[in-house]
């Protein structure tokens, strides 16, 4: 039985696919991705418990607060760095990653927060064929939709191909007259409210402490890496591999730790560098 | 030349200072007073400053000062550093803490180099006592709990299978070691036994969770570090439905601790623990002390096992501190614990003479809804329990200090 699996997949891959874009897109290293994710998470759970916000609000709450913060981010600080060295950006964005932890546990505390599920999510769903975790049917079901929607935005809006030509050609799409800062500006924001969102929904796994915006960066990377940059079906699939993989290993081999994982990607990145869907870069 | 310098100066330093002020007994506290094990130390802590508080008159005309050092994780590394300082730079008369057993362990080369008593508070890992002579430990061992509930699952529950759930460090090892040991002593059969991540930081259980559901024991045995991974423990029990497919959770106190218990909710309900402590127990000092508790630090707080760790440890360095006149000698402040008794909130305890580890009462409890909140109720109690590791001598715990 894997949908537990299945289902750590699909957190991984709504955190991931905006680190997906955002590093194929502007070429960023934004290593503060998970603390995006971490500010979402907290965004949300407080919502629900400080403002008896429900569950779903909550959560496009937590999208439309770090979709404006990181927004607000990228136009002060980010945009300085697009044509600094990788070093710079990656030092640059882990000394944003120690600011986020520090202030979230001064500001909240370092205990982990819970997230309460409404009593419609909690339990055990019958599907027929046998009976499962509702939460983890309902996670498949979000990541799915949002898997749709993300292929039809990018596939068949204007917006889309205008994020897929800046992807592929930023010098040539900059001169067909696509604004480069805007459209970086909100994809940027758009994937760190995807971020959020991986937060908000993965809490009832992966836990919530400010520590989260590390602790998963590694998962989300390895994800990107996978996938290949830039690719939101890559992403998709290197999620649901990374993460039914991660399940079944644990499972059946529990102890192997999380060794496994590891020597797994290493392999496959020796083997195919551009990650397994990505196209070869020049 | 220099670290002669030092090694003479120093102890004519120390005792100057000692002598001037011969009432003041300074106490170096290393607990994790930031990072994941920031609320442990915060109970450690409020357990030891409450018996001074509620005892100001046992404590004179000794003044007690606490020295407190973060130690920050359970790597081992930072607490080193910590003990050291503690004895080097701060001259401390006797050392206290411990949540995390590596941190113990590692710190132990040091207490004994340092030949100051340092009185654990809470880390269980059963050996940790025969590393160091000067090792006192007013908290527990895993062999309390663990090996108790063993007994008791064959004997009280009934249960002829069992997995075991275990977080894969020094005290989860010891853990399974001492459940196993007695629950197939006493006719029952561990059919799996697996691992569940590090201390560091709390896993999806669902995984491990899962393959525990599929092999269908009569009892799921979890030992998880107390806090968040025990909190995950209880919702992810409750959402595969093992409840359900009729596989009893059971552990050490830790799943159950009182900290975490009420948010927990009803899920919690039905849950079996072996303890020595939990803020339900029945008996006039504890009556007292969770009064005391609520009064000082909130109504919405309650102590836990760890703060008894601490309380416990603080009367103990007490009972020291007037038994040698506030002259606090590592060889003679262990003479003087060796057989010390005391009316704990957890009921009676001693200090083995001869381990210089703890011995009281198990009480097996369960989760029960009462008057809106989760209630443990004491189902069973086995009285004068010792360290079954060390009285059997399994393993490292055969290996006296040296």
């Amino acid at each position: 039985m894997l949908l537990g699996g299945v289902a750590a997949g699909m957190v991984l891959f709504i955190v991931s696919v905006g680190l997906s874009v955002t590093m194929g897109l502007m070429g960023f290293v934004n290593l503060a991705h998970g603390g995006f994710a971490m500010l979402g998470g907290y965004a949300i759970a407080l919502a629900m418990r400080q403002w008896g916000l429900g569950f779903v609000p909550a959560l496009g709450f937590g999208f439309v607060v770090i979709a404006v913060l990181s927004a607000v981010l990228e136009r002060l600080l980010y945009s300085r760095l697009y044509r600094a060295t990788e070093l710079d950006q990656v030092l640059f964005s882990i000394g944003l990653v120690f600011m986020m932890i520090a202030s979230v546990t001064v500001l909240v505390g370092p205990e982990n927060q819970p997230l309460a599920l409404p009593s419609y999510l909690r339990g055990q769903i019958n599907l027929g064929i046998t009976q499962y975790r509702t939460y983890s049917v309902f996670l498949i079901v979000v990541g799915i939709l949002i898997i749709i929607g993300l292929w039809l935005t990018f596939e068949r809006t204007r917006a889309g191909a205008q994020i897929r030509a800046a992807v592929d050609n930023r010098r040539m799409a900059e001169s067909l007259g696509i604004n480069i800062g805007r459209l970086f500006t909100v994809t940027f924001a758009f994937g760190s409210g995807m971020a959020a969102l991986g937060g908000g929904l993965g809490a009832e796994f992966l836990g919530l402490d400010p520590q989260y915006a590390l602790k998963y960066l590694v998962y989300f990377l390895i994800v990107v890496a996978v996938g290949g940059l830039g690719r939101v079906t890559g992403v998709f699939y290197a999620a649901l591999l990374i993460g039914v993989l991660d399940f079944a290993l644990k499972k059946y081999v529990p102890s192997g730790g999380t060794a496994f994982i590891y020597a797994l990607t290493i392999l496959l990145l020796l083997w195919r560098p551009q990650g397994l869907f990505g196209t070869k870069s020049t | 030349m220099l670290k002669r310098l030092v090694t003479i100066v120093l102890p004519l330093v120390v005792l100057g200072v000692g002598s001037a002020q011969a009432q003041e007994v300074k106490v170096g506290v290393a607990l994790p007073y930031t990072g994941i094990g920031a609320e442990f130390a915060q109970l450690v802590d409020r357990g030891m400053e409450l018996y001074l508080k509620l005892n100001a008159d046992k404590v004179k005309p000794y003044k007690i000062t606490l020295i407190r050092r973060d130690v920050k994780d359970p790597s081992g590394a930072n607490a080193k550093i910590a003990v050291q300082e503690l004895l080097t730079q701060d001259n401390v008369d006797v050392l206290a803490g411990w949540i995390y057993s590596p941190n113990a362990i590692a710190s132990a080369p040091i207490v004994t180099a340092g030949k100051k008593l340092a009185v654990i508070m809470n880390a269980g890992t059963a050996h940790i006592t025969n590393l160091s002579p000067y090792y006192v430990r007013t908290s527990f061992s895993m062999w309390h709990a663990g090996y108790s509930l063993g007994e008791a699952s064959a004997k009280i529950l009934k249960a002829k299978t069992a997995v075991v759930g275990y977080t894969d460090f020094p005290p989860g090892k010891d853990s399974l070691a001492a459940f196993k040991r007695s629950f197939e002593a006493n006719g029952g059969k561990v059919i799996d036994e697996i691992p569940m991540g590090g201390a560091g930081a709390v896993p999806d259980f669902t995984p491990f969770f899962q393959r525990a559901k599929d092999k269908k024991p009569d009892l799921f045995f979890v030992f998880v570090p107390a806090g968040d991974h025990a909190a995950a423990v209880v919702k992810t029990y409750a959402a595969l439905g093992m409840r359900e497919a009729g596989i009893r959770l059971i552990g050490p106190g830790d799943i159950t601790q009182d900290t975490k218990l009420q948010a927990m909710g009803a899920a919690a309900v039905g849950l079996i623990t072996m303890h020595h402590y939990h803020a339900d127990l029945d008996n006039p000092e504890n009556k007292r002390f969770v009064e005391a508790w609520k009064k000082e630090y909130g109504p919405n707080t309650t102590p836990d096992f760890m703060a008894v760790g601490g309380y416990d440890g603080m009367a103990a360095i007490v009972h020291v501190t007037q038994v040698l006149k506030g002259k606090i000698e590592a060889d003679a402040a262990l003479e003087a614990l060796k057989g010390w008794k005391f009316a704990s909130p957890r009921g009676p305890i001693m200090i083995d003479p001869v381990t210089r580890d703890i011995v009281m009462n198990e009480y097996l409890s369960e989760a029960v809804m009462k008057d809106g909140r989760v209630y443990q109720k004491v189902i069973g109690q086995i009285d004068g329990v010792k360290d079954a590791c060390k009285e059997q001598k399994i393993g490292p715990c055969a290996t006296a200090a040296k």
